[in-house]
């Protein structure tokens, strides 16, 4: 009973010391539970790891065949088109060396000749310089032409000049204006004067472009075939002393148009111009141009042909050759023959154009 | 005695008709008086003085009448109103040479003036006289008579027709051939007048002969009777291919290029026309006159004169230049463009200049060497100058546009390209930058050169909308430099350095 008594009162110590060595134990035992599975979870978990790290490797193992093969795959796809596409280009450049070198050909032989081209721009510029020489040198010609017709001008001027002023030309006595004796040498105009040849007294100035004969004076319409009394005597100027003729009347005759005399108004060589006139004539109108010999001697080697009118079977005609008029003596009024003409004189052609008032009728 | 008093009575009237009416004719020589003479009546006095027995009065008259005519186109209508033109006409057919002349003179007085005039002349059917008038002997009445001929068919192409149909055109070829020069200008003249109208008109001047003689006459020394041989070839050659090489074929190259150094300068204008009335139809003609050595003697032949003188052989070497780019380059050998650029600013006339400008532009648009032939000559800022300044004619600015427009659309002879990128206006401006954009990348001195001579920066300067063609351009040309001297000239860069020093810090050790 003690010993129950010593537990009863232990017990509360005894059950206070087993809870606690319960308890101790229980602190630990979480501990070591918490280590033993920590212990136990990294195990696995290295043995997990170590599995997967296996699957990684195989995994990467068929991948790494994988990926080779498509890689390998590609590349020769790769090179494929690559080699492709290098003999392409060479194609292509050859193909492009080909047509240019055919272009170029075909360019140089058929459409543009570079060559050609040079020579004929060579060429157009010699023709031009050629050209510009050629009407340089023409230039020249027609200037030196009309430099050498105005001197020309110039001379034939002063030489007309020269015979105009031909009465300045300096005597033996009385030396003229351009040879004054206080010169060394007389003036050259002295030299000309001295040359030219003097113009006569009555100078022919009018020109007659166009000659028109005396016959045809109403169509003329130059200012001298018509009494033009430009300057009319004033009409309260007295009678001139002395024995003067009327100044009206004698302004009519000397202003009274031209009234040629037959024989006048016939062009002095009439006779040469009628002479050509017959001649011309003649050669018109004969059939034979052989001269007329009058000598039988000239025609002694021919046969005489007589006329077909005046020659028959008996004999030729005497008419033609015998006698030419037809004669009939009866009718004749006297035996004596023709007379000939008097040549006419010129009585009638001067009437009424005398000063004189003789034999007019008034 | 009484019988002659009444025949002196007669003797005076006749004597003072006579005076009368040369006095008339010699008061309407000077203009001053022909006023006077109107007013006082003296038509309706004349007119019966046509009709008077004594030939020299008729003569005379007729001789007033032309005069009076020929000074104004009233006293012209007054003579067609006043019923003389019948009168003339008839009588024209019967009297002697003298009155011909006279009447001839009237028709031709009267018809000079304008076309309803002339009209009138052929209705009273003073063709078929004057073209009898052209058959007569007398060389003057002949000359007078194809002077009122040509005078009519001057106006327009119907009366030139009614003319040809009169059968004139023969009897003016044989007049060509008369040895008075007076008579084959007058003749020559005609021809020009009649062909100028139509192709028609002309080939029945062609096939009247009249090539051949006009040909001939080019050789005569007198200046005038070339003169109106000239023209009455241009006129001709002007219509059509077949006609010129009809012309071309009498032989008249190359004593053409002799007229071309004549004193007169008539005679070189119309030879310089001939010339260019060829040369505009098809290249061979061209061709032909290049070979010729045309090109040279028409290039002196500008050198020479000055004024309207010029004109043709100008256009003449721009539709040279046009046909083809032989032909152009065969212009620019023969010195033609110095001349050219000469005549551009010496001128003073707007239709010469523009001439010019428009030759220019043919000469310099087909391949770079034309343009660069062009373009060394300095005449592109003369352009420009041209084109921008108002007192130029539109027609001068049109043209010198286009040809500043075609001569740098083929430019790549940079100096001269150069001066256009400071003042030039933005729609050229367009296409020297386009230009610069093709030259520069492939030639490296080029790009040097550009970069010192300060155009990279003008560049730069340019304002241009982004995407359009101009911003394309400039950004090909940047792209041929590297950026740090794109940067470098870029406008406000010297800003940007000057920002950029302020904004540094200095490491301080």
């Amino acid at each position: 009973m003690a010993t129950l008594a010593r537990l009863q009162a232990r017990s509360t110590f005894v059950a206070q010391q087993y809870y606690y060595r319960n308890s101790v134990v229980d602190v630990f035992r979480k501990k070591e539970y918490d280590a033993a599975v920590k212990i136990q979870s990294w195990f696995r978990g290295c043995q997990v790891r170590a599995y997967i790290r296996y699957l990684h490797r195989v995994a990467t193992v068929i991948q790494k065949w994988w990926r080779g093969y498509s890689g390998r795959e590609e590349y020769r796809l790769l090179v494929k088109f690559a080699s492709c596409a290098m003999k392409m280009n060479f194609y292509n450049a050859m193909a492009v060396r080909i047509q240019r070198r055919w272009r170029g050909y075909r360019i140089r032989k058929y459409c543009f000749n570079y060559f050609y081209l040079k020579e004929y721009l060579r060429a157009v510029s010699e023709t031009n310089d050629a050209i510009r020489e050629a009407l340089e040198e023409f230039a020249e010609m027609k200037e030196r032409e009309e430099k050498k017709a105005d001197l020309e001008r110039e001379e034939k001027e002063r030489d007309s000049q020269a015979r105009k002023m031909h009465y300045l030309l300096s005597t033996k006595q009385i030396p003229g204006i351009y040879n004054s004796p206080f010169r060394k040498d007389p003036d050259p105009w002295e030299l000309r004067l001295q040359k030219a040849k003097p113009l006569t007294s009555q100078r022919s100035k009018v020109k007659d472009k166009h000659w028109v004969s005396p016959n045809s004076w109403l169509e003329c319409t130059s200012a001298r075939s018509f009494p033009r009394s430009e300057v009319l005597p004033p009409i309260d100027r007295k009678q001139c002393q002395g024995p003067f003729r009327d100044i009206t009347e004698v302004l009519e005759q000397r202003y009274k148009p031209l009234e040629p005399t037959l024989r006048v108004a016939e062009p002095i060589n009439e006779l040469n111009v009628a002479r050509e006139e017959f001649r011309r004539q003649e050669w018109m109108r004969n059939v034979n141009d052989n001269m007329f010999l009058p000598f039988s001697t000239y025609h002694k080697n021919k046969k005489y042909t007589p006329l077909m009118h005046s020659s028959s079977k008996y004999g030729p005609n005497s008419y033609g050759s015998r006698h030419f008029r037809d004669e009939n003596p009866k009718k004749w009024i006297c035996d004596k023959d023709f007379q000939t003409v008097l040549p006419s004189f010129d009585l009638f052609s001067k009437y009424g154009k005398l000063y004189s008032k003789a034999g007019q009728i008034i | 005695m009484s019988q002659r008093q009444v025949l002196q009575v007669f003797e005076q009237y006749q004597k003072a008709r006579t005076q009368f009416v040369q006095m008339v004719a010699e008061l309407a020589t000077r203009p001053q008086n022909i006023e006077t003479l109107q007013n006082a009546g003296v038509m309706s006095l004349l007119r019966p003085l046509l009709l008077d027995v004594v030939p020299t009065i008729q003569q005379t008259a007729a001789l007033a009448l032309g005069r009076l005519a020929n000074y104004n186109d009233d006293l012209a209508e007054a003579v067609v109103k006043g019923d003389i033109l019948p009168q003339l006409v008839y009588s024209l057919a019967e009297q002697n040479r003298f009155y011909k002349k006279a009447a001839a003179f009237v028709l031709r007085a009267v018809g000079k003036h304008s076309p309803q005039l002339a009209q009138a002349i052929v209705d009273c059917g003073a063709l078929d006289t004057l073209v009898i008038c052209l058959e007569d002997f007398d060389p003057g009445v002949k000359e007078a008579a194809a002077w009122a001929l040509g005078y009519i068919a001057r106006h327009n192409a119907e009366l030139s027709q009614a003319v040809v149909d009169a059968g004139a055109v023969p009897l003016l070829v044989l007049c060509i051939q008369e040895p008075e020069i007076a008579l084959k200008r007058i003749a020559a003249s005609a021809l020009s007048d009649i062909s100028k109208h139509s192709p028609e008109l002309a080939q029945t001047v062609v096939d009247a002969g009249a090539i051949a003689h006009l040909a001939q006459m080019i050789l005569n020394p007198d200046s005038k009777l070339k003169r109106q041989v000239l023209s009455a070839l241009s006129q001709i050659a002007k219509h059509s291919v077949d006609l010129a090489e009809m012309v071309v074929e009498a032989e008249i190259f190359p004593v053409v290029l002799t007229c071309l150094k004549d004193k007169d300068e008539y005679v070189k204008k119309n030879a310089s026309t001939l010339i260019r009335e060829i040369a505009k139809h098809t290249p061979e003609l061209s061709q032909l006159i290049v070979n010729a050595g045309g090109v040279a003697a028409v290039i002196d032949c500008i050198g020479s004169c000055k004024g309207n003188i010029r004109l043709p052989g100008i256009m003449m070497l721009g539709y040279v230049a046009a046909h083809s780019e032989n032909l152009a380059m065969a212009v620019i050998i023969s010195k033609g463009v110095p001349q050219l650029s000469v005549c551009l600013s010496e001128e003073p006339e707007d239709h010469i200049k523009a001439a010019a400008a428009w030759a220019l532009g043919q000469i310099g648009r087909h391949t770079p060497e034309h343009a660069r032939a062009v373009a060394v000559t300095n005449t592109l800022p003369v352009l420009l100058s041209l084109y921008m300044s108002t007192e130029s004619s539109e027609d001068l600015q049109v043209k010198s546009k286009k040809a500043i427009k075609n001569i740098l659309q083929k430019c790549t002879y940079l100096p001269a390209l150069e001066p256009f990128l400071y003042d030039a206006p933005p729609n050229i401006l367009k296409h020297v930058v386009g230009q610069f954009s093709k030259v520069l990348p492939h030639d490296s001195k080029a790009r040097r050169l550009f970069v010192t001579s300060g155009g990279l920066k003008k560049v730069q300067e340019i304002k241009a909308e982004p995407g359009s063609l101009l911003q394309e351009y400039i950004n090909s040309i940047n792209n041929c430099y590297p950026e740090e001297i794109v940067r470098y000239y870029s406008p406000g860069y010297s800003d940007t350095l000057l920002q950029r020093v302020d904004s540094y810090q200095p490491l301080t050790n």
